[in-house]
């Protein structure tokens, strides 16, 4: 009953929301260069289906293959900074300044850097937005482990990697979890930074600003649409492996 | 396992510079005995712990397990806490293995399992031994925690205030579970509280320490019976010893001001 209703209520209100939409616009008789209705949205997909298949692989795959990275990133940087003092002293005002600077204006640099390697290009972009929350995230759990948690294993002489695989890594998984849900929806705005400001005729970036160019809007409002199907979809893959990993954390 | 601790003087560096926590402190614990410390709040009893456990070193003096200095940590040892710190990840049964994951790698799970078995049904909680830490009551809690220290069958017990936060009855009802795991098990025990009656049931001896820093005041046998039992708290004898202790405790708590 509760597997039917996880799947019913979500689609339920998925439906609500695209009536209320084309009720917004058929009400208002927006034209659907101002605004388009989900109706609008079929044809588009459909006139330009095999573009989507292959632009939507493209931006999925350097999203998942970035994501991946900037987890091992975000990891590598929250454990070193969770246990040394003096390391997360002294890497937190850059790691902050780096967040800081908006990622639109790192896309030229990277892309000249690197030009012509259009996929390391966008993972890069990619990298850089989504492993700040994670590294925090971990470097926080790690650094504010109880201490009595250190002290059962301490005293029996336990060194200090049993202490982190055996609690302080699992302990901290609920955060992580946390924090990669966060990362996931930022991932995307990375792959699509990189093709639409620095288009090189690929991924859904470079069809949204197609759409643009040839005032398409139907198309656009679809590649927004295939974006945000796309982000649901890793979104519940994270929450699916939070499940099987993190699973005593979570409420029942 | 008789412990001796000798002339140790111990000091923290703090913000404001050295806080001398224990003095010239001496106690000497006889083997399978159960010490209990009393004090002031915050006169250095968790100090002592940490120390008897190997994991921190005092500044000055010695602390001897059978007449050997401890200057690390021993896998002979067992701790628990007012926080129970379970793993809330691991089934009550893969919580109170964890110390044996440390100490004894090669026995095999199985092997593992039944000795924390044996400690479960003793402190009657077999039935829950697939449950989660989460499911569980506080007095649960201790119990699974209380397994967990003992489970690697320490010479030395280490209990730092662990009945603190449970309710009257529950404590009463840990007070006995722990007479039992005394009884069938072979440890020397020193229980760090701040409740006067737990010390006289569960202790044999009590020992007041003065305010900080912490030196010995008050050391007293309580073996007013074979078999204590619960009611024992309520005779004359008890309510003398308890007023004695109670009055130790002021005179530590005067020095503080």
């Amino acid at each position: 009953m509760i597997k039917i209703n996880n799947f019913i209520i979500p689609l339920f209100s998925l439906i609500i929301f695209c009536l209320l939409w084309e009720l917004l616009v058929w009400y208002n008789n927006w034209p659907n260069y101002k605004m388009a209705s989900p109706s609008d949205l079929w044809p588009a997909f459909w006139k330009f289906k095999h573009l989507f298949l292959i632009y939507g692989w493209e931006t999925f795959w350097r999203t998942v293959v970035g994501l991946i990275l900037s987890v091992l990133v975000g990891l590598s940087l929250g454990i070193l900074m969770g246990f040394s003092k003096t390391i997360r002293i002294g890497l937190y005002p850059i790691l902050v300044g780096f967040n800081a600077i908006p990622k639109a204006t790192v896309v030229p640099v990277i892309a000249l850097i690197f030009v012509g390697m259009h996929n390391m290009n966008t993972i890069i972009i990619v990298i850089l937005i989504s492993f700040f929350p994670i590294c925090v995230s971990i470097s926080i759990g790690l650094s504010t482990l109880e201490r009595e948690y250190e002290d059962i294993l301490l005293s029996l002489g336990a060194n200090k990697f049993e202490i982190f695989y055996k609690i302080a890594l699992p302990k901290t998984l609920p955060e992580f979890f946390g924090a990669l849900k966060v990362s996931t929806t930022l991932a995307f705005i990375g792959t699509n930074l990189m093709e639409i400001i620095e288009p090189h005729g690929k991924g859904l970036g470079h069809l949204f600003d197609s759409g643009k160019i040839s005032a398409d809007y139907p198309l656009m409002f679809a590649v927004l649409i295939t974006l945000a199907v796309m982000g649901i979809f890793l979104y519940y893959i994270v929450v699916y492996l939070e499940n099987i990993f993190a699973g005593w954390a979570i409420r029942k | 396992m008789h412990i001796n601790i000798e002339n140790v003087s111990h000091q923290y560096q703090t913000k404001q510079g050295m806080l001398p926590v224990l003095q010239d402190l001496s106690i000497s614990i006889k083997r399978k005995g159960f010490t209990a410390i009393v004090g002031p709040s915050g006169c250095g009893k968790s100090t002592i712990t940490r120390l008897v456990s190997g994991l921190i070193k005092p500044t000055q003096g010695g602390i001897f397990i059978s007449n050997k200095k401890i200057t690390s940590p021993l896998s002979t040892v067992g701790m628990a806490f007012q926080n129970p710190v379970l793993l809330e990840w691991r089934n009550v049964i893969k919580n109170i293995i964890l110390p044996l994951e440390i100490v004894s790698k090669n026995i095999t799970y199985n092997q593992k399992r039944l000795n924390a078995l044996d400690l479960l049904k003793l402190v009657g909680l077999e039935e829950f031994e697939n449950n989660l830490p989460s499911e569980l009551s506080g007095g649960m809690k201790q119990r699974v925690s209380l397994c967990r220290s003992l489970v690697h069958n320490p010479e030395v017990l280490i209990l730092d205030e662990p009945f603190a936060a449970l309710d009257a009855f529950t404590k009463e009802e840990l007070w006995d579970v722990m007479h039992k795991l005394k009884k069938e098990r072979d440890f020397t025990c020193i229980l760090i509280t701040h409740d006067l009656r737990e010390a006289v049931y569960l202790a044999d001896q009590v020992i007041v320490l003065s305010g900080r820093p912490a030196s010995l005041q008050y050391d007293v046998k309580t073996n007013f019976n074979e078999e204590k039992k619960i009611s024992d708290l309520y005779s004359s004898e008890v309510s003398q010893l308890l007023a004695t202790l109670r009055n130790q405790i002021e005179i530590a708590q005067n020095k503080n001001d």
